[in-house]
Order: structure tokens, then sequence, then C-alpha cells
């Protein structure tokens, strides 16, 4: 059986504030510095909401510029006005901070998340307005608000994370037990966003793919964070929660974990949970993540930018059984780098992108398009990071020119030929090869290529479980359609034949016996 | 230079004695070739580790110099290194490298 591609969903969140509260390079600088010059300076460096809409690599998460458009605007971004500004896109959408925060209390069944009673009554009919939230998750929105004496008490007296919107205290997150550092109010606020923005993403892609909610038998959610309590720390489950959110009732669901590689290793999973007949449908899901906002803050302050990592992302993407239109997932084709690989750059590119190749005799320019770290590197480039995706291209390439596949003149020429100009926000595991995944399937279907790579890495050493590196890789395909269908199904028929004109024979034989 | 890293050739420098030991690098780039080259000869130049202000001139090279490619097994080099090499600018990364290391290098 195939697994299918069925539809994906992109979105965005506006954080300013965030930024400032719970961005770690900002919380740590308060810690050690809170006197310093960055934090005075960060403030007039946050974008607007209008900014945001117009800054270019984020009208390319949401669909409504594709990666070649943004390919031909000369960098840096962050200084251009994209001619599209739409706070929907056909991936999806960007969400500005006041709804998301309504949408926050609404993803929180513990009573944990308090709002400001003025501010809700502001803001509730926008997010009611929002083409996905629907009725089930507005009522989830209690009745009976807080007023913004406690609010202030609870933050004060508490420990309670604060909510803030334009600079002003508008809620609060409070902690879910007294000791439990694993349920502090920091982490309950860090995990409520990542679970709301899955939320959004998941209900983007359902709807994407047109498919009902109902039809949804699995969801595998790969971001970075742990939810559980001091007894079992990353316990689980942000897959079912943001399911029940979304009223996906027939889904039940695990987390996968990776660090950056998890988006890939959790389409593989969810492929071969299709592919084997397990589950019909699956779909692979993230939300944000609230400690990177800012990440590279000190840099963009110190070179007179704005603050780019404003944006809290997501994604998800449906996995089907073959409908006979939509792009494969080739589950022979896969790229691994194992234990064994070692950390050279020529073992690990070898190992995600030409061993799966070799064992089908395809070379490295078969591919049509790889997608491996997506990071906008207009945020990278700033903080001295490099353009990731472009560095990776010339690895490709230079592994290419090694195995007499592209002619050393061509070197310079591959990244534009087979690659993409990166546009996904920093948030870790979502540049991670899979923000791709929605353009890949429209060219595929459209016959503008036939196969993409996505790869997926991930630096474990982080965790300081291992300092072994980590990543995968798969390859998305025109779908085979009736071709494969049939040799499959002849095989089982020729099978079935002959086992009828045995027993037919046999009878024939037995009757003439009698 | 990673901090911890600064710590493990601070540390190994005093077990084997500076004149044994050489620091092979493998970044990506020549200004932070030229960074990590600079703080295991003269000092950590972001004074923020563990070299700050100490000068242990040791012998640094980047794995794309000449004097370490001629040291390798060329079939292992050619596995485990060439992609990179045709990847990096090698003439800045040499010329970066030997400006450090006529500068401070003290063996």
């Amino acid at each position: 059986m195939k697994s299918v591609i069925k539809g994906a969903g992109y979105i965005l969140v506006h954080t300013p504030d965030m930024v400032l509260h719970n961005g770690t390079t900002q919380t740590t600088e308060r810690i050690v510095n809170p006197d310093g010059e960055y934090l005075k300076e960060l403030p007039k460096h946050i974008r607007t909401f209008e900014q945001a809409l117009s800054y270019w690599p984020n009208q390319v998460y949401i669909g409504n510029k594709t990666p070649d458009e943004l390919a031909a605007v000369e960098q840096p971004w962050c200084d251009k006005v994209c001619d599209v500004n739409d706070r929907y896109g056909h991936f999806g959408q960007i969400m500005p901070q006041e709804e998301f925060l309504l949408l926050m209390q609404a993803c929180d069944v513990f009573g944990l998340v308090k709002l400001e009673k003025g501010f809700v009554e502001a803001h509730k009919a926008a997010l009611a307005a929002n083409p996905i939230i629907d009725e089930t998750i507005m009522a989830r929105i209690p009745a009976e608000q807080t007023d913004a004496a406690e609010i202030q008490r609870l933050v004060d007296e508490e420990h309670s994370e604060g909510l803030y919107h334009n600079g002003e205290l508008v809620g609060c997150v409070n902690r879910a037990h007294d000791i439990d550092v694993n349920l502090s109010a920091h982490v309950i606020h860090e995990n409520i966003v990542s679970k709301a923005s899955s939320v959004t993403a998941l209900l983007s892609a359902v709807k994407n793919a047109g498919i009902a909610k109902e039809d949804v038998e699995y969801v595998v959610d790969c971001a970075e964070e742990a939810c559980g309590d001091m007894n079992q720390r990353g316990g689980g489950n942000f897959a079912k929660s943001a399911a029940e959110i979304a009223g996906l009732a027939n889904a039940t669901g695990s987390d996968a974990r990776g660090f950056c590689a998890a988006p890939a290793h959790a389409m593989i999973e969810a492929a071969a949970l299709v592919a084997s007949g397990a589950y019909k449908t699956v779909v692979v899901t993230a939300g944000g993540c609230t400690a990177k906002l800012g990440m590279n803050g000190k840099d963009h302050v110190k070179k007179g930018l704005p603050i780019m990592e404003d944006m809290i992302g997501g994604f998800a993407v449906v996995v089907t059984q073959d409908d006979g239109v939509s792009p494969e997932i080739n589950l022979d084709m896969l790229g691994r780098h194992t234990v064994g690989t070692g950390s050279a750059p020529q073992a690990v590119i070898s190992s995600l992108v030409t061993n799966p190749l070799d064992k089908h005799g395809l070379k490295i320019t078969d591919i049509d398009k790889y997608s491996p770290e997506m990071q906008n590197p207009d945020i990278t480039k700033p903080a001295g990071a490099g353009d990731v995706p472009l560095a990776n291209y010339k690895m490709i390439a230079a592994l290419a020119v090694k195995r007499g596949e592209l002619q050393k003149a061509d070197l310079a020429s591959f990244p534009a030929k087979h690659g993409l100009t990166g546009w996904a926000p920093t948030q870790g595991h979502i540049p991670s090869g899979v923000p791709y995944i929605g353009f890949a399937r429209e060219d595929i279907m459209a016959g503008k290529l036939n196969r993409v790579m996505i790869i997926g890495k991930g630096s474990l050493f982080l965790g300081r479980m291992t300092n072994l590196f980590d990543g995968v890789s798969f390859v998305i395909q025109a779908n085979t359609g009736a071709e494969e269908a049939q040799a499959g199904v002849s095989e089982e028929e020729v099978k079935g034949m002959i086992a009828k004109a045995m027993r037919d024979f046999a009878a024939t034989l037995m009757a003439q016996a009698e | 230079m990673d901090l911890e890293n600064q710590k493990r050739v601070k540390e190994l420098a005093e077990q084997y004695g500076p004149e044994n030991v050489v620091v092979l690098l493998g970044a990506a780039e020549g200004e932070a070739s030229g960074l990590a080259a600079e703080t295991v000869t003269n000092g950590d130049p972001t004074y923020a580790g563990p070299l700050t202000g100490v000068s242990l001139g040791l012998k640094v090279y980047h794995v794309c110099e000449p004097e370490v490619k001629a040291e390798f097994d060329p079939a292992v080099y050619d596995e485990q290194v060439s992609m990179m090499e045709m990847v990096l600018d090698v003439d800045d990364i040499i010329n970066e490298m030997t400006s450090i290391r006529e500068q401070y290098c003290k063996y």
C-alpha cells in the first residue's frame, strides 16, 4: 500500500510581547545584565503586526508567495515590503497576538490561563471570525474572566507567567503545581503556546487536505517541548491534547522527539503507519517555541535590524492512503544517519542523500529539489550563522562533483537549480525540511517536479545524552498511479488464478475418478 | 571558540606539554578558523573562556591546509574531507591560519 501527501497547513503567530518576556536570549539577559543596553534598545526593534504581514518570508510560509518569487527578491528582505500582506494564505495564516492569547485559553483545559475581562471582550469577536475556529473552540473560552488586579496579584505573588499585549499585562498562566518545576507557570506557558499553535496548524491542514475531521485516526506531534510532571518529565502527549481541541474525535496519537530532525522522522513514521495499513489517515503536527523568540536578537539589535524572530511557527501534514493523484512518499528510498555514520560532513551528506539514491541507481541530479534546513537567511546571516540552506546545497553539489554526476563548472548553479532559498522562521524543528512539503505537493501535481528530497537534521548533543548528530531523509515523488497498483494487484491476481485453476483441475480429476 | 573546548585544550596542553600538542581545526570558514587559532595561541580574543589571557602558543592547523593533508592516507582524506575541501574557501583559511601562526605560535 502507498501513502500520499494529502495536504499541509503552515501557520505563524506574531508574538512581539512574548519576544520580550519569554525568549531565552531575553530572559537570560534579564538575569545576568538587567540594566544592559540590549534590553533598553530591544523594544525599539519590535515589528508591528502589519510589518510582520508584509515581510516576504512570512508570506512565503503561508503560501501567498513561492520560494522562487522570494529568491528573485534581493536580500536583505527586512527592509523590503512584500506586495502581498494578507493574513490568510492558502496554506494557513498569520495570527495576531491578541487572537492567539484567547486561543491559548481555549486550549487550556485546567483553568490555568487567566485573561482580563476587558481584553477578552475586545478581541473575542476577532477570534470567532477566524475561519478555522468553530463554535466548539469558542465555547472553551470561559464566560467568567478575571479582573486586572487579580492578574497582577497572581503574577506578583503566585509565580504566574504574565501574558502581555502591547506592553500591558492582560493575563497570566498559573503554575499547575506548587513544587514541581515541570508544571511551573513557565513550562505550562511554553507548552500551551506549543499546543495552541499545533491546533492552528492541524485545523489548517485538515481543511486544506479536504478531509473530514472524523477521518483522522492518528496524530504525531514532532515539536521540541516536553510535557509531563516530576515523575515522568516528558510523558506527553501533545499530539492527543491538540487533537482534542481540534475536534479530531476519532484520533489518538503520540509524540515523536528528535530535536530538529523530528519532523522528518515523524513524516516517515506517518507514511509507514499508513502504508502498513495500521491507520488510514495520520497527521504530523508541530507547534512553535517561545524560547527561541528573539534568539539572535542581540545581533539584530546591534546591526540596527528589526527583531525578525517574533513569529511562533507551526505546521501539519496530512498523510493518507493512496488516492491515485497526490504525491507519494517513497519508503524504499530513506536516508539515515546511523550510529556508525560518523560526524564528517561528507559522511553525513552521503548517508542522507546518496545512500538512498544509490539503492535505486539514481544520481544526485535526479532529485529535482532538495529541502534541507530551510532557515531564513535574513535572520541567520546577520547573526554570523551564514545562509544555512545554501551551505547544504554547496555540500550536496560538491558530493555530486566527487561522484562524477556534476561538472565542477556547474557547482555554482546547482543551488539555484536543485535548491531553494530559505524562508522559515528559526524555530528549531519548524524549518527542518518540512516547510517545503506544501509547495512540493503542488509543484509535483502540476507536473513541474518529479522527485523532491526532504532532509531533517538534529543536534542531539544539546540534550547531553549523546555527542551524535542525527538526520533522516525521504523522497516525495509523483504518484505512480495505476501502473504500480496494477503491478501489485496483478501478482496477487495471478496467484489467485493459479490457485483457482489448481482447485478446478483437482475438482475435475476427482469428478473423473468418481 | 566553545568554552568547553578551550578548557579541554588547556588541560591537554598542561598534561602533555604545549610543545607536544597540535590543534587541528575543521571550521567552515577563514574568520572562524582564525578566531579558534588565535584562542589556542595568543588567548581567547573574546575574553570569555578559560584561555583568556593564556598564551599557549600551540601549533594549530586547519584540516584543509597542505601540511596537514600531506600527513593523511589519501584514501581516508578523499573519503572524509575532500567534499568539504571543494566547498570551503581554502585559500582564505590558509591565509588566516598562516598569519596567526606567524604571530603567535611558539613551537
